[in-house]
């Protein structure tokens, strides 16, 4: 296969204060692929994903995207090639306007001018909020921001999109829109997520991380259809669903 | 938090008022108060001009007179001070209403609150005809440090989420039975502070996390 978009080799993290959030992870997502990041509450999710774009460096082990690997000197090309979306859009969005939040990212990297409008512009279609983009962001309700949250990413052009609980906070109609958008998108994405049937609707694939290592990898059916698998590392399918009598999408 | 009201300030207008650059805006303002803080305290004539002026403005630009004078309220801890001045300040005597005061401190308590009130009157007019984007790209036009533009930017734009947290916390608390009524809940309040506190600087840490991951390197791109 080719050389996977992200590629986490036995990768181990103690925080500062001794607290040993990852025991050797080994992670490829390929290019094209959408993988769900599932796991119970402090199984090291947002520390993982903190490493992919070099937020963490790894105690042991390694991390590289598209063959480059995450290190002090590449850390503004790792930035660029993954974007985060994280979970609270008021940490992330926090620029004047809608226009300029977007635009934060390319500016940081260089690009100025006509090009830059054209790519916030563009990111902005991409989510369907191009017709606010000279609103503050703190007027936009929730699931607006989540959607601009996901554009100031959208325009860096990344090559990953991680996204850390996207359907968390959102009623049921944002939550569908922004599945159709991530549908829409051509780009790889991990996301992190407790929504297994958001996991199911969008993500062929699922990693289980519990306890700092990877016990699951495979098909999220597999995975959500496992009872012993999703017994032993607290997940729960909400109630009345139920994977194998879920209508697949057309 | 609802969507799609602007900031309480700010009163949306297309007047001429409106329409002035801000930085314009911004000079006049200052000029104005130095002009003001400048007049000797018993020209009371000048006074009463400078009012007709800044009623002129108002007028101009069509921004309630009550919507101004709601706002006013902030001037209250000063005007206060302003009662209080008659009565602590020392020097010779004189009677009001039969009450005996302090005659420097019944001019400078006067003095304290035409003047406060004007420059209250005054700000509360710019901030009503100015969007706050407006006035932070005029701060930028006056070559203020960019540091402190981004600072304020930041405040401007925080404001709402803490205010917000900070309502969330006071209906959390008297949804549980408190409410503030004399100085012994005060501990209360202040640890609620202090919890607001922490929480808005671990929002701070998780906000330059996502520049971090932007590519913020320590400059805001231009």
């Amino acid at each position: 296969m080719s050389t996977p978009v992200l590629d986490v080799r036995g990768l181990a993290y103690a925080y500062p204060d001794g607290h040993q959030a990852l025991f050797g992870v080994d992670l490829h997502v390929h290019q094209g692929e959408r993988v769900a990041l599932l796991g119970p509450n402090g199984a090291g999710k947002t520390t993982l994903v903190l490493h992919l774009n070099g937020i963490h460096t790894a105690g042991a082990g390694s991390v590289s995207v598209s063959g480059l690997p995450v290190e002090k000197a590449n850390l503004t090309e790792i930035r660029r090639r993954v974007g985060i979306v994280f979970q609270d859009p008021d940490d992330q969005l926090f620029m004047g306007t809608v226009r300029a939040d977007v635009g934060f990212g390319p500016a940081n990297l260089g690009i100025k001018g006509a090009e830059l409008d054209r790519r916030v512009m563009r990111a902005l279609e991409q989510v369907g909020m191009a017709e606010y983009v000279d609103r503050p962001p703190h007027h936009l309700s929730f699931g607006q921001r989540r959607r601009v949250a996901v554009a100031t990413v959208l325009v860096m052009e990344p090559e990953i999109l991680v996204l850390d609980e996207p359907s968390s906070n959102l009623d049921p109609a944002s939550r569908r829109e922004l599945a159709d958008i991530l549908r829409s998108l051509d780009v790889t994405v991990l996301m992190v997520t407790h929504d297994l049937p958001y996991a199911l609707e969008l993500c062929p694939r699922s990693v289980v991380l519990s306890g700092g290592t990877v016990v699951a990898d495979g098909s999220t059916y597999d995975v959500l259809t496992d009872d012993a698998l999703m017994t032993a590392h607290r997940l729960e399918l909400p109630f009345g669903f139920d994977p194998r009598t879920a209508t697949p999408r057309p | 938090m609802g969507a799609g009201h602007g900031h309480k300030l700010h009163f949306h207008g297309h007047s001429p008022i409106h329409r002035v650059p801000a930085h314009l805006k911004l000079l006049t303002l200052l000029a104005f108060m130095i002009v003001v803080v400048a007049t000797p305290r018993d020209w009371y004539p000048a006074f009463a001009v400078y009012l007709a002026v800044l009623v002129g403005v108002i007028a101009v630009s069509r921004v309630p007179p009550t919507y101004l004078l709601k706002r006013t309220v902030v001037e209250v801890p000063f005007v206060l001070f302003a009662v209080l001045l008659p009565f602590v300040a020392t020097g010779p005597q004189t009677e009001v209403l039969g009450v005996s005061v302090s005659q420097h401190g019944l001019e400078a308590g006067i003095a304290l609150l035409i003047k406060g009130t004007l420059g209250v009157l005054a700000s509360l007019t710019l901030a009503a005809t100015t969007e706050p984007n407006e006035l932070l790209l005029g701060l930028e036009r006056l070559h203020l440090p960019q540091q402190l533009v981004q600072i304020m930017s930041f405040m401007v734009r925080y404001l709402d989420v803490v205010t917000g947290e900070m309502q969330r916390m006071r209906i959390a608390r008297e949804s549980r039975g408190f409410t503030a009524r004399n100085p012994r809940h005060w501990p209360v309040l202040a640890r609620s502070a202090g919890a607001l506190f922490i929480r808005s600087y671990e929002r701070g840490e998780r906000v330059h996390l996502a520049m971090l991951s932007r590519g913020y390197t320590g400059k805001m791109p231009r």
